[in-house]
């Protein structure tokens, strides 16, 4: 699982029959100390997270498509799985 | 699931079986402010796209479900179409 922020949302009028109902969320992964990444994604919502959210993405097909449709098999690679509500590091002693 | 920009079309008339009949497009990937990122690949199409369009893609052994062969060989497939560059909110 990797930590994103969620930037927004995509929408999609056509789109595969098993996103029907989905969230397409716009998700940008971060450090563990908070720090925005290069890499970007989008991620179906499974517990309805909001803008401004760190959140676990899951990116695994099996996972992503029970977790965000109730089904196995589906064009799903990465899902929304929890809302972050703290993050506790070790404390690095060269600081 | 990636943004992507439909950037062309691919003609292969000998191709795998389950391939027959699908589209193939070129799509480039796109980051948060639908800024090209990375090289174009070669996308497999589920919903009708076409070239200009912005669409997301889905990777790995997923790309192949929305197909009715799930023996399709894809690891790229085109699961939407984004309505306009204006649905992408930020």
């Amino acid at each position: 699982m990797i930590l994103a922020k969620v930037l927004g949302n995509v929408v999609a009028t056509q789109k595969n029959v098993r996103y029907e109902n989905a969230r397409v969320m716009l998700c940008q992964q971060i450090t563990p100390e908070g720090e925005e990444t290069s890499y970007t994604v989008l991620a179906l919502d499974a517990v309805d997270a909001g803008v401004g959210d760190t959140v676990l993405i899951v990116q695994e097909g099996w996972s992503a498509s029970t977790v965000a449709t109730g089904k196995v098999g589906a064009a799903i690679d990465s899902a929304i799985v929890g809302v972050v509500d703290r993050i506790d590091l070790l404390e690095d002693e060269e600081k | 699931m990636q943004l992507a920009r439909v950037i062309g079309t691919v003609v292969a008339t000998v191709k795998n079986d389950s391939l027959e009949g699908r589209k193939l497009l070129i799509v480039q990937t796109l980051d948060k402010n639908l800024q090209s990122i990375g090289k174009p690949m070669v996308a497999v199409d589920a919903v009708g796209a076409g070239v200009g369009e912005l669409v997301f893609w889905c990777r790995g052994k997923e790309a192949s479900f929305p197909f009715k062969r799930e023996d399709t060989p894809t690891d790229c497939t085109i699961v939407g179409i984004v309505d306009s560059d204006n649905h992408v909110t930020r």
